[in-house]
């Protein structure tokens, strides 16, 4: 009954497509940053994985960077959204559309 | 020697369900979450997913990132997110229909195509007997390919005092940067979630036609400041009435 | 020919010395320009005494430093003060430094003192003029700038006086540039001078190159050195640049349009300094000169060929300034002969003396113009003698010099150059052709001067309405100074008692003043005898004033006749030998065809190129804006397939050939 590290990176993988595809399908700004948060989770999981593998505290302390990035980067993000929100009235991100050619 | 064997080897099961059952769940809520249409729902399969990787990153030997996500992602992070959904009271269901040509299956395709680069090319190196930590470490040393060395030796004196220790030798500089960053993103926050003088300069009503949520009953915002003026003075006014 | 060798020793005047602070002479008409420009409104009527006090003051220090170098004994008479450094290019370096030796000295003399005159005449002149202080200010100008040219010790320093003149003459002939005429004239004055300031560059470039340096001081006592294709090519593009200044064949043809100026400005541009600045050059330069005698033989020819070109132009003028500058055009040519041939002191002589007969004639044109309401026709004249008792007495000492009537100074100077053309050999043609000049010189002044104050009094039937008067004291006092030089102008270079034996002039004092300065390489010994060649050439002069007279003053004028027999050459030379003609069909009108050809290929080629990438441009933006769908999403799909591209690069290459 083997667990390889390859199979926490598939997961990792399996974890961040999915993250992918929801920033991509969800047109709500907010679950859209949920996904990218899922993302950000299944790279920290291929970091830790990798710090098992090679046997030393490196990924492990990226990882917490990642973290401590995440946490400034929602903080900011939800500020963001919730000015966003003030400004349209809505969180739909085709709403935002000034680039529009 | 046998019964040691024995012992790691049902150490072994223990994480392989372990992995298996976490796995799954870790995969269910991901794809719940994504599917999910109401936000808050989102958001909870999302803390469901969180506390998943933190099971794994405790298998993973990663005790203190374990703890870490509980509170930080799970405890904090998915909280401010529910706390901004229900701010701004758009919990409710969300309309799947697609306004972009082709963006769902695009966006499948890619996600399909980003996992069999990822999970194929990446991890393929990693499937052998070697680069299974949970096998003992003379058949690990044996097999052939990459061998997992696992972090029994770092942890020696315990997880978080070994990240501890590096994180305030080698990586004390970032660490002091990570903590600059911190002040900017409250600051940036404080600044973004600041009250605007006149609100009639941020609305932009575009098509959308929903009034400045602030002044419902101003006109959809002309921006001129004379007018935001006059409302300022008749504020005071009322002030120094009362 | 011996060898001959420039010494130029050159020292550094002691400090306190009027030498020592030659840098004012310059630098406070420029100052005072600068503050006329900028205050002039404010000053009014004062902007005049303000700028006659600077030359004033210009003139008193130029004769302090002359005083100073008469002190000194001959040989450390070069005196090289350095103001400040200008430019410091690795190993080329120009200093701002004032050459004072006998020969800028003369000239500093000449151009401050003739200068303060024209400034004082032009307080009478210029008064009422809607533009009084900027005239001031621009004549400021110009002094400054003609110092700096005559005190300039480089070549570089000589050259930006050489430009600053070129501007100041633009700005002064342009005056009263409300007539396109005039600033048309401005025009071609600046243009034809950029001609020859192209050929003083070249010239600089090739001094520089071939000996390292830029500084009279350093590169003169070399000229020897220079191989004798540098210095032929040396030679003759200064010439060019001389004869743009000097008004020279070919480039002559702008002095006679530039009398669209102010009177005065014709009187002290066009005639005492800027146009001898030509002069001064190649005096200066006589070193290089010295080494290539044949290139000098070159510019006495064209020299020659000028004052025979225009003397017989100004045979046939009727305006009174035009036939005084062609004269101008025709007595620089006697210049060029002069200083071509080796004979500097010749060419300066004559250069100080024209100066002072020709501005007195220029300034007694202005006072008669001013008599008459600015009218220019000689033939509307007539008979001013009573109505101008001192325009005319002063015009008569002008008239008796230029004719070359001993012993007033036109006659020494222009015999010094005869002189000097049947010293050296093979200039034997161009003796012939001054003593010719020298004839119609004497008939075309006499011409101008018989029919302005002599005759009958024409002008009461032309111009009924105007009275002519004597003009005020500020005008006529200069023309009484400078009829004085013009007179005794002789004295500069001639003993007193030769003034009476004229046929043997003994050398006076520029002879042996100029010699430090100037490295004369003319023959000295006579190569034809000089007695009967001064009689000769006297004889001429006075068959031209016969001439004169028979035509325009015996009883009544007769023109007609002088037309009726030479037909077809009166109408060439009246209308200037078609020179103008010439170069508007050679050069201006293939210039033209060259700049519309240029201007087609710059709208339809290269605007064609812009336009046509703009197009371009607008084009694929055109068809790249359907991109841009503004939704986010699409732009993260963008990235999305960026990145997994990247990674199909990265990693499933190493995936696919199997390589972990």
């Amino acid at each position: 009954m083997i667990v390889p590290i390859g199979w926490y990176l598939i997961l990792a993988a399996a974890l961040f497509s999915i993250g992918l595809v929801g920033v991509l399908v969800r047109r709500n700004i907010i679950i859209m940053f949920m996904c990218i948060e899922l993302m950000l989770n299944s790279v920290n999981l291929t970091l830790v994985a990798f710090s098992r593998m090679h046997g030393n505290l490196d990924g492990q302390v990226l990882s917490f960077f990642v973290i401590v990035v995440a946490a400034a980067e929602v903080t900011v993000g939800l500020a963001l959204i919730v000015n966003l929100f003030k400004l349209r009235g809505t969180t739909d991100a085709d709403s935002v559309d000034a680039l529009r050619a | 020697m046998a019964v040691v064997a024995q012992a790691e080897a049902a150490a072994g099961a223990g994480e392989f369900w372990v992995f298996i059952l976490i796995g799954a769940l870790a995969l269910g809520s991901a794809l719940a979450m994504v599917l999910m249409r109401n936000s808050v729902h989102a958001a909870l399969m999302l803390v469901i997913n969180f506390f998943a990787i933190a099971v794994l990153y405790a298998v993973l030997e990663a005790q203190f990132l374990a703890v870490v996500q509980i509170i930080v992602y799970a405890g904090a992070i998915v909280v401010l997110f529910l706390f901004v959904l229900m701010l701004l009271g758009v919990g409710g269901q969300e309309r799947f229909t697609e306004r972009i040509r082709g963006q769902k299956t695009a966006a499948v395709l890619l996600g399909l195509a980003v996992f069999v680069l990822i999970g194929g090319a990446a991890a393929s190196p990693f499937l052998g007997e070697g680069a299974a930590c949970n096998v003992p470490a003379e058949i690990r040393a044996a097999a052939a390919g990459e061998t997992c060395v696992g972090l029994t030796e770092a942890n020696a004196e315990g997880n978080v005092r070994g990240l501890g220790f590096l994180l305030f030798t080698d990586y004390v500089w970032p660490f002091e940067v990570m903590s600059v960053l911190l002040v900017i993103a409250a600051l940036g926050a404080m600044v973004l979630g600041k009250r605007e003088e006149d609100p009639a300069d941020l609305v932009d009503q575009g098509e959308s036609g929903v009034p400045a949520p602030f002044e419902p009953d101003e006109g959809s915002g002309d921006g001129s400041s004379t007018a935001g003026g006059a409302r300022r003075a008749d504020t005071d006014a009322e002030e120094g009435r009362s | 020919m011996t060898t001959l060798a420039f010494v130029g020793e050159y020292g550094v005047p002691d400090p306190g010395s009027p030498a020592a602070l030659a840098w004012l002479i310059p630098v406070v008409p420029a100052v005072s320009a600068a503050l006329l420009i900028i205050f002039g409104k404010r000053l009014g009527n004062l902007a005049g005494p303000v700028a006659v006090a600077v030359a004033g003051f210009a003139a008193i220090v130029s004769t302090l430093v002359f005083a100073q170098l008469l002190g000194l004994p001959e040989e450390q008479r070069a005196l090289v003060t350095t103001v400040a450094t200008w430019l410091e290019v690795g190993p080329f370096a120009v200093d701002w430094a004032l050459l004072i030796d006998p020969l800028s000295a003369v000239m500093l003399l000449l151009v401050t003192w003739v200068g303060l005159l024209i400034h004082i005449y032009s307080l009478g002149y210029m008064h009422g003029d809607s533009r009084y202080p900027r005239f001031f200010a621009y004549l400021n100008l110009f002094l400054a700038a003609m110092l700096i040219l005559v005190l300039g010790e480089s070549f570089l320093t000589m050259f930006v006086g050489w430009e600053l003149v070129g501007l100041a003459s633009y700005l002064l002939i342009g005056f009263w540039f409300e007539k396109p005429a005039y600033a048309s004239a401005a025009k071609k004055a600046f243009i034809v001078n950029r001609v020859g300031d192209v050929g003083f560059m070249i010239a600089m470039f090739a001094i520089y190159t071939s000996l390292g340096s830029l500084a009279f001081s350093d590169t003169l006592p070399q000229a020897g050195a220079l191989t004798t294709g540098t210095a032929a090519a040396v030679g003759l593009l200064l010439l060019v640049a001389a004869a743009g200044k000097s008004a020279q064949i070919p480039l002559y043809v702008w002095l006679p349009d530039a009398m669209a100026g102010p009177t005065p400005v014709s009187a002290l541009i066009h005639a005492a300094t800027m146009v001898t600045a030509g002069v001064y050059l190649v005096a200066r330069v006589s070193p290089i000169y010295a080494t290539v005698p044949e290139v000098g033989l070159v510019v006495a020819w064209v020299g020659a060929a000028t004052a025979l070109l225009a003397a017989l132009i100004a045979c046939t003028q009727n305006d009174l300034k035009k036939i005084l500058a062609y004269s101008t055009v025709s007595q620089l040519g006697y210049m060029f002969i002069a200083v071509g041939l080796g004979a500097q002191v010749a060419g300066i002589f004559h250069l100080l003396t024209h100066g002072f007969f020709k501005a007195l004639l220029f300034l007694a044109a202005g006072s008669v113009m001013h008599a008459l309401a600015d009218n220019t026709d000689v033939w509307k004249m007539g008979g001013l003698r009573k109505a101008m008792p001192i325009t005319f007495g002063t015009s008569l000492v002008a008239w008796l010099a230029i004719a070359g009537l001993p012993p007033f100074s036109g006659f020494f100077s222009k015999e010094e150059v005869l002189v000097a053309a049947l010293d050296t050999p093979g200039a034997f043609g161009i003796w012939v052709v001054g003593t010719l000049v020298a004839g119609l010189t004497a008939f075309y002044m006499s011409r101008w001067f018989f029919l302005i104050f002599l005759g009958k009094p024409r002008y009461e039937t032309e111009l009924p309405e105007v009275h002519p008067h004597e003009s005020p004291p500020t005008m006529t006092v200069p023309l009484v100074i400078l009829a004085v030089g013009a007179a005794l102008g002789g004295l500069l270079n001639v003993r007193p008692a030769s003034l009476v034996t004229f046929w043997d002039p003994e050398p006076g004092f520029l002879e042996g003043w100029l010699e430090p300065s100037v490295l004369a390489f003319a023959g000295d010994a006579p190569y034809i005898a000089h007695g009967p060649a001064v009689f000769l050439v006297l004889v001429t002069g006075l068959v031209g004033i016969g001439a004169a007279y028979a035509l325009y003053l015996r009883p009544a004028p007769e023109p007609e006749m002088v037309r009726e027999r030479l037909g077809g050459f009166y109408t060439l030379a009246r209308d200037r030998f078609y020179v103008d003609e010439l170069y508007a069909t050679t050069i201006e009108r293939p210039g033209h065809l060259l700049a519309d050809g240029f201007a087609a290929f710059d709208r339809v080629v290269i605007d064609g190129a812009v336009n046509g990438l703009g197009t371009l441009t607008t084009g694929l933006a055109g068809v790249g804006r359907r991109l841009q769908t503004g939704f986010v999403r699409s732009y993260a799909l963008a990235v999305a397939g960026g990145t997994v591209l990247l990674a199909v690069i990265f990693l499933g290459g190493a995936f696919l050939t199997g390589q972990g």
